[in-house]
């Protein structure tokens, strides 16, 4: 007879799951041991936000879910930031954790803790298994609502006792009658998309503005037809770039507080700016009273809770991206927007992204090199911070699945191990981890889980021994005063690297960069630690700080001290 | 849509574990304070009916609502006007009672349909129901005896006609 813990691993084989990452501990115990009867991978990372993450860049590698397995307690209050990562980026994973017994829950038991309480604000659904014949419906409805409509984390918490328990029930065929609240919409109704084209149709300079939701739908190609069918400029958001090739003529890259100068003065000038799976979010509008304030705006996204919760827009598209493009691209004519775009083209050419050539190493240098050298088709995982930024302006994607960074919480120690679960996912794919030496050290020891399984991924460190975007907002808006940003006492990141067993390179000068990237490029018996020591004080611009208007954009450091952000953080 | 910043919200969910919890976390997150929560099985098995009282800024409803109806435990939420609904609430008042003014007392109940449910030698426990401002200014008028506790049940409301609520 099947127990608890045999279904969760069948039901884990259903779902086709060929990785499982995690940690164990007392309560999840018989889990573990089920999982050896399988053909599925467990994966033994060195704490459970590592896992988490590593799911997650799987699965935004794959498009399948990420599988975590952990233990109760600090087991799973360990995958707290990782849910919250997954659930602001719209991520499918599921978490399993292991539980105390049921008889002891609420009494302050060995590691016990309320996760399902706990994790409530950061994950799309969860469940707390009371019964073991719950668990076959319980799993499947799982694995289904992390995967569909916006995808999102779901926590499965299981007492240790269900988990020893038999189970007598097998998994529904159908999951319609057990889950009477959950839909999501995919195709909207015509009117909306009639009412759509007519804005396109008025509009003389337009603009796509692309989000993470292009990407999860499959709709890179459609919006790229809809794209050249109506000659409109496109911009991507920070998560949505590889939704559409940068090195497309209409591209203007990313927009927002860090994109380019003119993808913002694009957002300025448009008269239409149709959103495609993208939030509106804090970092792309800047002040919202101030934001296209004379554009009609299209918002189509398939969370219904979108639509009017930033802004209000004209037109509503509700339902799957890639669905809605195919219907709206049939009713669309092409637009007249030659002088529109010859004006971006102006843009480009007199705003460049740019960096100083002389004096030390620089950021831009070595990632513009990277994605010359990688041919922009490596996948990238990022953390958060200034690195990221850079990478975004100056490594240039055109596939929908290789940019994987932290967005909406903006989540420290999140590149490595998303570029783990990448490459797990991707075996034969260049995978590029672009991480700070702040954000590294949060989550480094995964090198070692790297290193177990001789994965060939690439860690470009953009050290400059500071908690760098800090720093730059200290430099900025506070006086140059520093507090908390200087992080003396990293350690030799090169001797760090050999120390677990992978290799160690280092770039001083700029003279070195081509060179020592290429060697990292060709080195595939393991993990490759590539130590950028560039300029310590470098700056990321352009610049919208904060709060303010995006037309009140800055391009390049200002001469004068700013007055602290306002409205936002 | 209130604009007073009062509003009413009623739920038909799942009724599983943490439920409550999700909802709460909605309005709470929002700044949304709950006047009233009343919560019941629905005549489905395995449904609950809920109905939300609460209070703040207007144009944060419609998103708290889509927020409701995102949770997957729930199958609606319907933000509900006055004029579309019928709407109850039942309190039970317990005031200062003597046998001279029990009759007073009385008779005040008798004008909003309310009756004694328990009376002592120095209390009376009154049941009235009704609108919630029905019950309000049966509360104002039982004021002047001394009251010396009350409970509300919570406002409940449905739909008129045929309407789903």
């Amino acid at each position: 007879m099947a127990t608890g813990a045999d279904i969760i691993i069948e039901a884990f084989r259903r779902e086709e799951v060929e990785y499982v990452f995690g940690l164990p501990g007392g309560a999840v115990m018989p889990i573990f041991d089920s999982i050896l009867d399988s053909k599925i991978e467990l994966i033994l990372t060195r704490h459970e936000q590592g896992a988490t993450h590593m799911a997650d860049g799987y699965a935004r590698a794959t498009g399948k879910t990420g599988v975590v397995m952990v233990t109760s307690g600090p087991g799973a209050t360990n995958t707290v930031t990782g849910l919250l990562t997954a659930h602001m980026d719209s991520a499918p994973i599921v978490v399993v954790s292991g539980q105390q017994i049921t008889p002891m829950l609420g009494k302050d038991a060995f590691q016990e803790a309320d996760i399902f309480g706990i994790t409530i604000p950061v994950v799309k659904h969860s469940y707390l298994v009371k019964d073991v014949n719950d668990i076959p419906r319980v799993m499947k409805e799982a694995f289904f609502i992390a995967s569909s409509g916006r995808p999102g984390p779901v926590l499965v918490d299981v007492p240790k006792d269900i988990a020893s328990a038999e189970c007598n029930t097998t998994f529904p065929e159908d999951l319609e009658e057990h889950l009477p609240g959950y839909n999501f919409p995919q195709m909207c109704d015509m009117e909306s998309i009639y009412a759509c084209a007519d804005l396109i149709h008025a509009s003389k300079r337009p603009l796509l503005y692309v989000g993470q939701g292009a990407r999860i739908s499959g709709a890179a190609e459609v919006v790229r037809e809809l794209a050249e069918k109506l000659q409109a400029p496109v911009t991507t958001t920070l998560l949505g770039k590889g939704a559409f090739p940068e090195t497309n003529d209409l591209s203007v890259g990313m927009l927002g507080m860090h994109g380019t100068a003119y993808a913002n003065k694009t957002v300025v000038d448009c008269d239409l700016i149709m959103a495609i799976g993208a939030r509106w979010d804090d970092r792309i509008t800047g002040k919202l009273s101030e934001f296209c304030t004379d554009a009609k705006k299209i918002h189509l996204d398939i969370d219904p809770a979108e639509h009017g919760k930033i802004i209000q827009p004209d037109v509503s598209l509700v339902g799957d991206a890639k669905l809605i493009l195919e219907e709206l691209i049939q009713h669309v004519n092409e637009l007249d927007t030659g002088a529109w775009l010859k004006r971006i083209a102006g843009w480009k050419k007199k705003f460049p992204l740019k960096y100083p050539k002389r004096g030390g190493l620089r950021a831009q240098h070595v990632l513009d090199a990277l994605s010359d050298l990688t041919g922009g088709e490596a996948i990238v995982t990022t953390d958060v911070g200034q690195h990221q930024m850079w990478c975004a302006q100056f490594y240039k994607t055109g596939l929908d699945y290789q940019w994987i960074t932290s967005g909406g919480a903006g989540t420290m120690g999140f590149g490595m191990p998303a570029a783990i679960g990448a490459q797990f996912g991707r075996p034969d794919h260049q995978v590029w981890a672009v991480v700070g030496d702040g954000g590294f050290q949060m989550t480094m020891p995964e090198l070692a889980t790297a290193a177990t399984f001789k994965l060939p991924i690439k860690v470009l460190i953009i050290n400059n021994a500071y908690l760098g975007m800090v720093r730059q907002w200290q430099e900025m808006f506070f006086d140059n005063r520093y507090s908390g940003v200087d992080l003396e006492g990293n350690p030799d990141f090169v001797k760090l690297a050999e120390s677990f067993g992978c290799k160690g390179l280092r770039i001083r000068r700029s003279g070195d960069v081509r060179r020592i990237l290429q060697q990292a490029i060709d080195y595939n018996d393991g993990p490759c630690i590539v130590d950028a020591c560039v300029e310590k004080e470098g700056n990321v611009f352009p610049m919208i700080p904060a709060g303010a208007a995006v037309s009140g954009m800055i391009i390049e450091k200002p001469k004068i001290q700013l007055p602290k952000p306002e409205g936002s953080t | 849509m209130s604009t007073d910043g009062k509003h009413t919200i009623s739920m038909r969910v799942h009724d599983r574990p943490g439920v409550l919890s999700r909802i709460a976390q909605v309005f709470a997150r929002r700044g949304f304070n709950i006047d009233s929560l009343v919560v019941s099985a629905g005549h489905q098995p395995g449904f609950s009916r809920m109905t939300i009282s609460c209070e703040g800024d207007p144009a944060q409803l419609e998103q708290i609502v889509k927020q409701l109806e995102k949770l997957v435990d729930t199958v609606h939420a319907t933000e509900h006007t006055s004029e579309s609904t019928v709407e109850r609430e039942m309190a039970l008042v317990k005031v200062t009672a003597t046998p001279e003014n029990r009759s007073e007392i009385l008779q005040i109940a008798e004008c909003f349909r309310g009756k004694a449910v328990d009376i002592t030698e120095e209390s009376m426990v009154v049941e009235v129901t009704g609108n919630s401002e029905k019950i309000d200014a049966f509360e104002r008028l039982l004021e002047t005896f001394g009251i010396i506790e009350r409970v509300r049940s919570g406002k409940v409301v449905i739909a008129r006609g045929t309407g789903i609520t």
